[in-house]
């Protein structure tokens, strides 16, 4: 079989070696507790503070205070949200959009069911675009904490933050995004924005799992998730992931290093397996808000199949994607971004997701674009939702319970 | 990724009797496309012997819902109907070597087809297991029958198991009182009796030599090295920027020695000897480190004409 190719990378990346080379040696000589007061923690705490600034800079945060390091992205997510409900006793609603990632939702509707708070979730339009009246109408004095996400993990679509930001800050309620996926895709100015509170995640940007960030503009007051020792300035205790942290900032400078080959060489091969792709195949379609978008994400919907059959075959094909069908994620239903875009239950099974990365080649695209075609063929050729070169036009298949 | 047998693969990669049927003449459609999984199963009846003579399916779904569909056909040619009528969800699962429990519902829509392209044949109004009782599961349309149905041929005990086999469950969860309901009353006093899982030694892995992330990252420019004086200077231009706030606390810093990275320094006054002096220790070794764009180590010394 040739090469693999892994077009998954909104899912996770590859480690880049420059991050591990960094990492090895906080796995053995320099092991020291960096709360320490002997020689064993020297270096060791110079290093958390050096990836502290790497993190800084890629976020264009203004003092590197501002940065936590976390367990993963769940967890600042976690924070953010429990932080701003409890430093604001007076203000028990939460705004957010129908289309975040689990470490938002699910977090919203435990409050909601067991805190008594109220949930403004709003909806997006059919490229998922948030509904800006619907945030206008929601927004009050009674809101903690306005949530909404920097860029989709299933489209890429990207919410406008700064302008949701300075409009939540018109009610004095704080704003968090989970830039879990733009975060070293997109390039950052937090010094000049009016978001308080975000969200990053280190195995999105080629630093190992296990290590994320909530950057906290200063001033924001903050009660920690975790309670314990005086890590992180008391605002996450326990003891920290020091090879991690060292990874994630090392991952942080070359990513900042990278930011314009993402924003222009990655970009192109994205739009040129999307080209590439409506081109050669009928009756699909990209979801999401084509215009604003990642630079390496695309998700195209094909109709009349299911997206668990494609990934199974491109994989045979050692193409690694994704998808937004019921069946890939042992939930019964297709992905929630697909159907609040309301994207026809006959599409929105077979949503397949490419996530490119600077680790991509134009080789990979191609190798897609060889396979696509017979894949999405074969698997027609088996739905009885389509007739011998096309959707049936009178469909005659009405399955006995729908 | 799902732990699909090889059975389940090869059905799916090379599934057999797929297509359309021309002289079919039974046929059962089932399922649903807000599932995720429908399934129109085509028989050809020998109208004498009542024996199934070819079979073939169109299935939209995921690798197992075809897989399961394909086995199906392959199961039921040469039955008589009334053989065929005998095939269980759980033959259809055993004759692939098992299927995932959260995919246990892709033969049970393949028994449901079977039962609907029979009632089809013999000219009867399948009795759909979905209108027969009470409809349980709003978001997948499932109702009491074929729950119960479930239940009794796979010996279900939880309604987790319920929603992988029937999908019933699996969406809004209000239903999940009535489903333990059914467990209840289906299982009556039994209790159920888990069996251990079989835990799979993880084969020992070898690491493997990893390429660089593309594009290769241009090589940093060769710092030359610094000259002990040019350090020196630095340390003390970094130690003269301090000295005010230091003097505040009468305090005061004066450079001993410097060896590679760790700068040995005198520190006297108020803080010396207490707690604090760490702190001030931690302030200059980030002040030398933000200086030196490296990690710096102040290690605190006894002035020169002491040692
Ligand atoms: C948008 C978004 N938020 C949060 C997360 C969770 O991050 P982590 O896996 O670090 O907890 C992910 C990734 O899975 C994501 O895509």
């Amino acid at each position: 079989m040739n090469a693999p190719v892994y077009l998954d990378n909104n899912a996770t990346t590859r480690v880049d070696p420059a991050v591990l080379a960094e990492m090895l040696p906080f796995f053995t000589e320099l092991f020291g507790n960096p709360s320490s007061m002997h020689h064993y923690a020297a270096g060791v705490a110079e290093a958390v503070q050096l990836a502290r600034r790497q993190v800084q800079s890629l976020l264009g945060a203004k003092h590197d205070s501002e940065i936590i390091f976390t367990s993963c992205g769940t967890e600042a997510n976690n924070t953010a949200l429990y932080s701003a409900l409890a430093a604001n006793p007076g203000r028990r609603e939460i705004i957010t959009s129908v289309v975040e990632h689990p470490a938002i939702l699910a977090v919203c509707e435990h409050l909601e069911k067991n805190e008594g708070v109220t949930v403004h979730r709003i909806p997006v339009d059919a490229k998922g675009r948030l509904e800006i009246g619907a945030y206008q109408a929601a927004l009050s004095d009674k809101v903690a904490i306005v949530s909404f996400m920097s860029a989709n993990n299933e489209t890429g679509t990207l919410f406008p933050v700064e302008e949701l930001a300075v409009m939540a800050k018109e009610v004095g309620a704080l704003f968090h995004t989970d830039a879990v996926q733009a975060v070293g895709k997109l390039p950052m100015n937090l010094a000049d924005s009016a978001i308080d509170m975000l969200s990053l995640s280190g195995h999105k940007l080629h630093a190992p799992k296990g290590v994320g960030a909530l950057y906290l503009k200063r001033g924001t007051r903050f009660r920690p998730l975790l309670r314990g020792g005086h890590q992180e300035r008391g605002r996450r205790a326990g003891t920290e992931n020091v090879t991690g942290i060292v990874g994630l900032g090392k991952a942080a400078e070359l990513a900042q290093a990278a930011m314009e080959h993402e924003n222009t060489v990655v970009r192109t091969l994205r739009d040129r397996l999307q080209t590439g792709i409506l081109q050669s195949i009928s009756h699909c379609f990209v979801t999401g808000d084509i215009e604003h978008r990642l630079p390496n994400t695309v998700n195209i919907a094909f109709e009349y199949i299911e997206g668990e059959a494609i990934l199974l075959l491109l994989s045979r094909a050692g193409i690694a994607a994704s998808s937004g069908s019921a069946c890939t994620s042992g939930s019964l239903e297709p992905s929630h971004v697909m159907r609040a875009m309301n994207i026809p239950y006959t599409a929105a099974h077979g949503s397949t997701r490419f996530s490119l990365s600077r680790d991509t080649t134009d080789a990979d695209v191609d190798r897609v674009l060889a396979v696509m075609p017979e894949i999405i063929a074969r698997l027609r050729q088996l739905s009885p939702y389509w007739g011998k070169d096309g959707p049936k036009a009178t469909p005659d298949f009405a399955p006995a319970y729908a | 990724m799902w732990d699909y047998s090889d059975k389940v693969k090869d059905y799916f990669f090379n599934p057999v009797n797929a297509g359309v049927l021309e002289e079919a003449n039974a046929v059962g459609d089932v399922g649903s496309i807000s599932c995720g999984d429908a399934l129109r199963l085509m028989l050809k009846v020998d109208p004498e012997t009542d024996v199934i003579l070819d079979a073939r399916f169109q299935t939209f779904g995921c690798g197992s819902a075809i897989a399961s569909s394909s086995a199906l056909t392959e199961m039921i040619k040469g039955m008589t109907l009334d053989q065929a009528l005998k095939v269980t969800n759980q033959d259809i699962a055993a004759y692939l070597d098992g299927l995932p429990p959260e995919k246990m519902h892709c033969s049970v829509m393949g028994a449901e087809a079977l039962h609907a392209a029979i009632a089809n044949y013999r000219g009867e109004e399948w009795k759909d297991d979905h209108e027969e009782g009470e409809l349980v599961c709003k978001c997948f349309g499932v109702d009491a029958a074929l729950i119960e149905r479930t239940v009794r041929d796979n010996g279900l005990v939880t309604v987790e198991q319920v929603a992988n086999y029937t999908k019933a469950g699996g969406g809004c969860c209000s239903c999940h009182e009535k489903i333990e309901d059914i467990l209840i009353a289906v299982n009556g006093e039994l209790a159920a009796t888990a069996k251990p899982a079989i835990v799979q030694q993880p084969k020992p892995r070898t690491l493997v030599q990893i390429a660089p992330l593309k594009p290769e990252p241009a090589p940093a420019p060769a710092k030359p090295a610094m000259t002990m004086v040019r350090k020196i200077q630095l340390i003390e231009k970094v130690l003269e920027d301090i000295r005010p706030s230091l003097k505040m606390d009468g305090g005061n810093a004066e450079l001993i020695d410097v060896d590679g990275d760790t700068v040995y320094l005198h520190l006297t006054g108020a803080c010396m000897g207490c707690s604090s002096s760490g702190l001030t220790i931690a302030g200059i070794q980030e002040r030398l480190m933000l200086a030196f764009g490296k990690p710096m180590r102040v290690v605190p010394s006894k002035p020169t004409a002491e040692v």
